[in-house]
């Protein structure tokens, strides 16, 4: 298996190369062969994984690659549970996504570029998987990169697809500057960037030993100093604070895209790396300390985790919720790595792989129902409409917010478990559990705001429909399910790969209770019994309990203020009254304390999201935009610096030259009276000198 | 077999003049073959190479009452740097397949450049390589006096540019001359041969004013801050083919002759001075200095510049300065990623002044950014947006392509030696991010609306992208990618020779 791991990224970009040389017509065969290329890829993916399931062994395929001074670099690619899963997990969301997207592509007229670039994506996430070099990872990871701005910026005719491409480029090429630093300076200290090397790897024991055993600036580990320099590119893919700037803006992309590249895999590549280079980030001077660099990621995950989830609360664009959305899911897959180890953090980036892609693929098909209408505001009541996409959806929506049984509850629990268990401080449980409340809270909005709804939301979308659109469509209001003026269910192709998400968003999640801890046991390489004892653990099951409360909690609040209201305010008077004033009076007084709710925790939590929101942008986006302004006020200083000093410098000294030559030509006159005189004062002057001269 | 890299060229420069006026295709395929003939010796030549030898091509007296011989001799740098000209030969004889006015004088003037430019990289005498180095001056300035770009007939900027870049290369070889000159009679073995001067002992006290004299002679030429000044304006006047020589082999010759003159016959002239002066305490700290500050400052005044070639030109004075820097780490890696970076510099330089010169210029006949903006030429010219689009991810640094590799190997020989360039190395690589992707968004994926007051200009449909373009854009491309992705190819011609006996002096008993 080993020998053609190789295989599984090089199909899908060879795919690319072959669709690169299509025509624009030729729609089918460029689908075909970008799904057919990655079906093989995913075959091949599951063969490695159950390989893996007999033996977890670590296997190993090293070559030589570059002589590199006196020594040669080599790369490779390996195969252990944790890139066997992620193999798994990439070519399988990967393909439903490439299926969803005919369906959802149908009508673009760059449909072939879309599947190379796509194709393209894919190879090089595979190879960042199975990288085992840091140097191969990189190349990946800049391939990757690089796909990925070019399907962010896929509609440039749209100056914001544009500016977002720009940004997002831009941003994690300041995270990868630090990746390639880091590279380079484990390079320079270990002498090798392999991975595993049968012993002389750069997270094999001697170079771990040799890099924590020198120290850098300010008594700084060189192993800690390079586990951060890592974590900055892990943090720049990933979206952590302040780096994610650039992650709700790439949602300018088609949704498909923000769905595999923005959602699932991509972003996840930064955690992965931590994953990958764990041992390096997780080495101590001091054995059984928690390390430097641990630490700043359980920090920076937590703090992502919660103040990406109290922006998600204040956004209406249905993409950008989600986007933070991510954002924050990635903050506590960080904190998971931080707190917990491999298997906690990359269970909850499998999870989330699913249901988020989930979600992004439900949110899509609700903008091609809607006609491109991507305001919250404008919907509702879409249950009606899109059966099947409310239904995958709720399945998503509650993995998400982690209700008890679905896939996120275990993940996430996972996750707060560990964190509850950290012997360095408590914050980042706390910022933890408040962003699963959080969670919990701006799901429930988007979903009454956009599928449950009432009656007279559908009408006031009807009602927005009719002013974008023109009077008799809002006429004839959701009778029809044609046209762009009113929702309809998207088709089947994009149901089906959905549908299969949604399964997995319901029930992924119990291959890693507490009961059955399969995944943690299938990267560690131990074999799983099943025992609900471990149910009984110290404070596990209060945990539980806890993390639910949030969530219902979350739930409720969301229900209070987004779900109960349409309800009761509807335009008829409410049978109630009429029939018990009374209980009408305490509802009235309920009524009161909601909107005491609503100028207090409802004002302060938007106001806290809207001043989150404007760190974010102004605060945030104005640092980078001042560096821009003084970069570019260095790029003027020198250029008049250039035009005056140094070629100013050249063109005086060309006229300087020009003048002694004219001069000097004004002696070489050709009149020989001058030349004589000039010979005949010459003679006298000589001759005075040597008279006076000689005598002395 | 080499030797006739340089006489093909000159013949085909002769047999372009031969061709019937009224003809101007059989002109240009003759020198096309010519060009070809040149590169495929080239590669065969770097078949038959066998690493770290030294090939004599030919060896018989010249002048001999002053020793001067005709030597000529390739080692595995000379060889990858002949590759490089006949690439570039090839490309930028297709790149200028439209030229219609006075082709016959054209090519033959082009022909004779490549045929200097071969010798130079051929010559194991330092006359020799002198006379090239003379040869190779002068038809660059007819291309670009002549075949110039000429905005609204204007021809003064060509005239000025024409001129600043001969001056400039004539000051640099006026250094270069006085220091060969001293050599001969300083070392008193009566040869100009380098193989024997590389093994002579000359003083350190000598060494130590020979060197910058000569080294700052070449790297005139190879753009090193604040000398750079002629290679944008240079650049910007040429014709297509002319830029791309520039940038792709011309500033070449100059790094070149930094390491097999200067550094090659003077390595003591690198060492220490003894004392300090403001911080500096050999010339190798004053020059790595400066090519940093290339860096930096070539990638910052790309930033802000409005017209599209001038962009590209600052970008060569960044990325040369790559190169001299790699020269200064005195370290086997940084050599090694400075030869690679010539290589690479040299192709993906060709491959943006082909697509501003000839793929968009000739078409649009602007190079004004704020005026490409409103041409959508992403839709247009599609062919053109996704090569430049590559183009620009190679001269960035993207894995994948040649420049990721040299540069990745000077900075990696940077912080072996000077640790804290790097972080300004770090720098200067971002805002070359900045500058290229400001070239590439506003030249063809730009939304148009910030059009200037005046209005794009009135412009029927853009020509079609001919086969002599997109066979020249997959030629470069095709170098670029093939060296990105088995930068070995390339490496077991360059180690060998920096590890030879030649640089057994710079080497200094081992690389530092």
């Amino acid at each position: 298996m080993i020998r053609i791991l190789w295989l599984i990224p090089a199909i899908p970009v060879l795919a690319a190369g072959f669709i690169a040389l299509l025509k624009r017509g030729q729609r089918k065969l460029a689908a075909t062969a970008a799904i057919g290329a990655l079906g093989v890829s995913l075959v091949m993916s599951v063969a490695a994984f159950a390989s893996m399931l007999g033996n977890s062994g670590l296997q190993v395929m090293n070559f030589r690659w570059l002589q590199f001074g006196t020594q040669w670099i080599s790369l490779g690619w390996l195969l252990d549970p944790l890139a066997a899963i992620m193999l798994v997990m990439v070519s399988f969301v990967g393909l439903l996504i490439f299926i969803y997207s005919i369906g959802y592509m149908a009508e673009d007229e760059n449909f072939t570029r879309f599947f190379c670039f796509l194709s393209l994506f894919a190879g090089a996430m595979l190879a960042v998987v199975i990288a085992n070099s840091l140097l191969l990872l990189f190349m990946g990871w800049e391939l990757v990169g690089l796909t990925s701005y070019l399907l962010i910026g896929f509609w440039y005719h749209k100056p914001e697809a544009a500016a977002a491409a720009k940004k997002a480029f831009i941003v994690t090429r300041v995270g990868d500057l630090g990746l390639l630093l880091g590279m380079v300076w484990l390079y320079g200290s270990t002498g090798t960037l392999l991975f595993y090397n049968h012993g002389a790897g750069c997270l094999e024991h001697g170079a771990l030993a040799v890099l924590v055993a020198h120290t850098t600036i300010g008594g700084m580990a060189v192993s800690t100093a390079i586990a951060l320099l890592i974590f900055l590119g892990a943090a720049g893919k990933s979206g952590q604070v302040p780096f994610h700037i650039w992650l709700p803006d790439a949602m300018e992309g088609p949704t498909p895209v923000s769905a595999l590249i923005h959602a699932a895999t991509m972003v996840a590549a930064g955690v992965y790396l931590i994953a990958r280079v764990y041992p390096l980030m997780s080495i101590t001077v001091t054995p059984g300390t928690i390390s430097t660099a641990l630490q700043v990621i359980a920090w920076i995950g937590a703090i992502t985790a919660f103040f990406a989830a109290c922006i998600a609360v204040a956004q209406d664009d249905i993409k950008r919720i989600l986007a933070y959305s991510t954002i924050s899911q990635l903050g506590y897959m960080m904190l998971g790595l931080g707190v917990g180890g491999v298997a906690v953090g990359m269970f909850h980036l499998i999870t989330h792989a699913c249901f988020k892609a989930l979600l992004f693929l439900g949110a899509g098909s609700v903008i091609h129902g809607c006609g491109g209408e991507q305001d919250i505001r404008k919907m509702g009541g879409l249950r009606r409409f899109m059966p099947i996409t409310f239904v995958t959806y709720a399945s998503g929506m509650l993995a998400l917010c982690g209700f008890p049984l679905f896939a996120g509850f275990w993940s996430k629990d996972e996750i707060l478990h560990a964190a509850h268990g950290w012997p360095m401080s408590l914050g980042p449980f706390y910022l933890g559990t408040a962003g699963a409340l959080l969670t919990a809270f701006y799901m429930m909005r988007q979903v009454y705001y956009v599928f449950l709804g009432s009656r007279r939301t559908a009408d006031e979308a009807a009602e927005a429909a009719a002013k974008a659109a023109d009077e008799t469509t809002a006429a004839h209001g959701h009778a029809t399910a044609h046209g762009h003026g009113e929702p309809h269910e998207s088709p089947a192709v994009m149901g089906i790969p959905m549908i299969i998400l949604g399964f997995l968003a319901a029930f992924l999640g119990f291959v890693g209770t507490p009961a059955w801890p399969w995944f943690s046991d299938f990267l560690t390489g131990q074999t799983t019994t099943l025992d609900f004892g471990r149910f009984g653990e110290a404070g596990l099951l209060p945990l539980m309990a806890v993390s639910s409360l949030m969530v219902f909690a979350g739930l409720g609040l969301g229900w209070w203020f987004y779900g109960r209201k349409p309800i009761v305010s509807a335009s008829q008077p409410d049978g109630l009254e009429q029939a018990m004033p009374p209980v009408f009076g305490a509802l009235r007084r309920r009524l009161f304390v909601d909107e005491l709710y609503a100028v207090t925790v409802v004002r302060l939590v938007r106001w806290g999201s809207a001043l989150a929101d404007v760190f974010d942008r102004f605060v945030l986006g104005g640092l980078a935009g001042l560096m821009a302004l003084l970069v570019n006020g260095l790029g003027h200083i020198d250029n008049s610096l250039d035009t005056h000093a140094v070629n100013g410098g050249f063109d005086l000294g060309c006229r300087e030259l020009a003048t002694g030559g004219r001069w000097f030509a004004a002696w070489q006159s050709g009149r020989v009276q001058t030349y004589l005189r000039t010979i005949g004062i010459a003679l006298i002057v000589l001759a005075v000198m040597l008279l006076w001269w000689g005598k002395a | 077999m080499l030797a006739w890299t340089i006489y093909l060229s000159f013949a085909g420069a002769a047999a372009v003049l031969l061709t019937p006026k009224s003809k101007p295709q059989v002109t240009r395929v003759v020198a096309l073959l010519a060009a070809l003939a040149g590169f495929g010796l080239a590669i065969a030549g770097t078949i038959a190479y066998e690493p770290g030898s030294i090939v004599t091509v030919a060896q018989v007296p010249w002048i001999p009452q002053l020793g001067i011989q005709y030597h000529l001799a390739a080692d595995g740098i000379s060889l990858v740097l002949l590759l490089l000209t006949g690439i570039a030969a090839t490309a930028g004889i297709l790149f200028s397949w439209n030229i219609e006015n006075r082709v016959r004088e054209f090519f033959a003037f082009y022909l004779a450049l490549i045929g200097g430019v071969y010798g130079v990289f051929l010559s194991f005498d330092l006359f020799l390589l002198f006379v090239f180095y003379e040869v190779a001056i002068i038809p660059k300035y007819f291309l670009i006096a002549i075949w110039g770009s000429a905005p609204n007939g204007d021809t003064s900027k060509r005239t000025y540019a024409a001129m600043k870049l001969a001056l400039y290369s004539f000051a640099g070889s006026a250094l270069v001359l006085a220091g060969i000159l001293a050599a001969w009679v300083v070392s008193g073995a009566k040869t100009f041969d380098m193989q024997v001067l590389a093994k002579y002992p000359f003083p350190v006290h000598f060494q130590m004013w020979a060197f910058p004299l000569v080294f700052v002679g070449f790297a005139v030429l190879a753009g090193l801050w604040p000398f750079h000044t002629w290679a944008p304006t240079g650049h910007a006047a040429a014709p297509t083919a002319a830029s791309m020589l520039l940038a792709g082999v011309v500033m070449k010759l100059g790094a070149y002759g930094c390491l097999r003159v200067a550094m090659m016959l003077f390595p003591a002239g690198l060492g220490a001075w003894g004392f300090h002066v403001l911080g500096f305490g050999s010339w190798r700290d004053v020059f790595a200095l400066l090519a940093l500050v290339g860096i930096v400052y070539g990638a910052s005044v790309a930033l802000v510049q409005q017209d599209f070639k001038f962009v590209i030109g600052y970008s060569s004075v960044s990325h040369m300065g790559f190169v001299l820097l790699g020269l200064m780490t005195l370290s086997q890696i940084g050599l090694d990623g400075a030869v690679l970076q010539m290589f690479s510099h040299g192709v993906i330089a060709g491959l943006l002044f082909a697509v501003v010169g000839r793929m968009v210029y000739d078409r649009t006949h602007t190079r004004d950014l704020k005026i490409l903006s409103t041409m959508h030429l992403g839709r247009t010219l599609p062919f053109v947006a996704v090569v430049f689009t590559l183009a620009a991810m190679a001269s960035i640094g993207m894995p994948g392509f040649s420049g990721f590799i040299a540069e990745f190997q000077v900075i990696v020989g940077v912080w072996h030696t000077m640790p804290w360039m790097v972080f300004v190395v770090g720098f200067g690589i971002l805002v070359g991010i900045g500058f290229t992707w400001r070239a590439l968004t506003r030249a063809f994926f730009s939304d148009g609306k910030r059009a200037t007051a005046a209005g794009p200009p009135e412009h029927g449909p853009l020509a079609a992208v001919t086969w002599p373009e997109r066979c020249g854009s997959l030629l470069l491309l095709a170098a670029t990618v093939t060296v990105g992705l088995y930068p070995q190819i390339l490496m077991n011609l360059i180690l060998p020779s920096l590890n030879s006996p030649l640089f057994a002096a710079l080497r200094n008993g081992g690389w530092r």
